[in-house]
């Protein structure tokens, strides 16, 4: 039967959670890199064993850790990330310009066919690519020409937490930056173009600025590689050309401020998202936590509930902590900073836990293993 | 023979168990000594001393026979009874965090 890996990013460390196909008894290893930040952890498509992870803490810096095994040995690997020549200032939150620093690894993305070959974005916000499985990292500099001067951090810091390889044109990477918005190139990464037309976004001086929207996470079902969908700090969004134009598709949600979204594994009209009262105050409306499904590409949407907490509720749940498998039944998985890790196998219809205390969750990704 | 103090953060992340002994050649001093702890552990490459700049992280302090020599040159010569193993090399974090 197969299985499923989770791997739990989250802020004393990562955790391994593995189950066969019925996803209801847990095997859970961890901490790895104890009492580290583990912002990210994810594995490869091409080879399954192969894992890598952004540990980072605030003492001693980003180190990268890599798998060969299945998350059962790490081995760190190369953590240095230097900018491709004076990458200048950006704006600070005062709109002083404030030089450009590396912080920290958000997020990582192995590509398709190749175990060596990764992406990662990282704070202050660029892209990196590896080779040779992590050993050097060397920035794709273009993207900085799309106004990085004008970019701006948002309230976690200038990063570069989303990456979606295209899985039919090998030339095309959609990235977004908060608060910077999303990007597109089409040439592997040479040049870059900002895709924010339509966003509306009231917190910025000019609410459709070409850049400077907040965007917290896109998300596209790969059979459909030019429909994306995207949770923003507010509105939820969708685009049918490849992110040249955005409609709002938030329809009857109670609140459509959020971090993560997500579409089904084999149903690409069907997305969740997990709605928050406000950036004001960040958790659950009502105190009631409820994933929101669309089975309709958006606008209509319905809560689920069961087997989630609908009362004193009052969590996070951050940009990169949802995750989909691929099993037949498709499982949909998150993590709150709570640190509860969820898991529902059919689609979200039910939801049980797999870790009720972890400490707080940064990232759930989940492999679906033969 | 130096004896140098990590921070148990470290010492995870090098598989070091107990202090670390490391041996150059005089003067001693705190650069040399870290080139010699990276050479021998790169895993702690950037996590001591910025891998560009060469600069300590700055939630890291340098404390040498109860004197804190943060702000020492790192080519200052450490004291004899250090450069000797009398006295460790003390790597300290920032007691902080959540």
């Amino acid at each position: 039967m197969s299985g499923v890996r989770v791997l739990v990013g989250t802020r004393k460390g990562a955790f391994i959670c593995t189950a066969d196909g019925d996803r209801a008894k847990w095997d859970i290893s961890g901490p790895h890199f104890a009492g580290w930040e583990a912002y990210h952890v994810k594995g490869s498509p091409a080879d399954p064993d192969r894992i890598y992870a952004s540990q980072s803490s605030a003492w001693f810096g980003q180190v990268m850790q890599r798998s060969d095994d299945g998350g059962k040995t790490w081995n760190a690997v190369g953590n240095q990330f230097a900018y491709d020549g004076d990458p200048g200032t950006h704006q600070w939150y005062d709109g002083t310009p404030h030089p450009w620093e590396f912080k920290r690894v958000w997020h990582l993305e192995p590509t398709a066919d190749n175990p060596d070959e990764v992406y990662a974005g990282v704070e202050d916000a660029a892209l990196f690519r590896t080779t040779d499985g992590g050993q050097s990292w060397h920035e794709l500099p273009g993207l900085r020409t799309c106004q990085g001067p004008q970019w701006m951090p948002g309230a976690g810091g200038m990063c570069l937490h989303t990456i979606l390889l295209d899985p039919v044109n090998p030339q095309r990477i959609f990235i977004a930056i908060s608060a910077a918005g999303a990007f597109r190139t089409d040439d592997g990464g040479a040049t870059w173009k900002a895709i924010n037309r339509g966003l509306h976004s009231q917190h910025i001086p000019d609410p459709t600025a070409e850049v400077g929207h907040c965007v917290h996470r896109i998300a596209r079902h790969p059979s459909r590689p030019d429909v994306l969908f995207m949770q923003k700090h507010w509105d939820v969004m969708r685009s049918d050309d490849a992110g040249d134009n955005w409609y709002k598709v938030s329809g009857n949600l109670p609140t459509d401020f959020g971090f993560p979204i997500e579409v089904h594994a084999h149903e690409p009209d069907t997305v969740y998202v997990i709605p928050l009262k406000s950036d004001a105050e960040r958790y659950p409306l009502a105190g009631k936590l409820r994933v929101y499904r669309s089975r309709t590409g958006g606008n209509d949407w319905e809560a689920l509930t069961d087997g989630l907490p609908q009362e004193n509720c009052y969590v996070n749940i951050l940009r990169d902590a949802m995750a989909v498998d691929q099993l037949d039944s498709c499982g949909v998985y998150f993590g709150t900073t709570g640190g509860q890790v969820y898991v529902s196998p059919d689609g979200g219809d039910h939801w049980s836990t797999i870790a009720r205390d972890f400490p707080a969750v940064c990232s759930v990704e989940v492999q679906t293993l033969p | 023979m130096i004896r140098v103090a990590l921070p148990l953060q470290l010492r995870e992340l090098a598989r070091l168990e107990g202090d670390l002994e490391v041996d150059v050649p005089p003067p001693a001093s705190v650069r040399a000594v870290l080139d010699e702890i990276e050479r021998r552990y790169p895993s702690l490459l950037g996590t001591i001393r910025d891998e560009a700049t060469g600069q300590r992280r700055a939630f890291l302090r340098f404390f040498v026979c109860n004197e804190d020599w943060s702000m020492e040159s790192p080519d200052a010569p450490l004291p004899a009874a250090v450069a000797s193993g009398v006295e460790p090399l003390l790597i300290v974090g920032a007691v902080s965090g959540g």
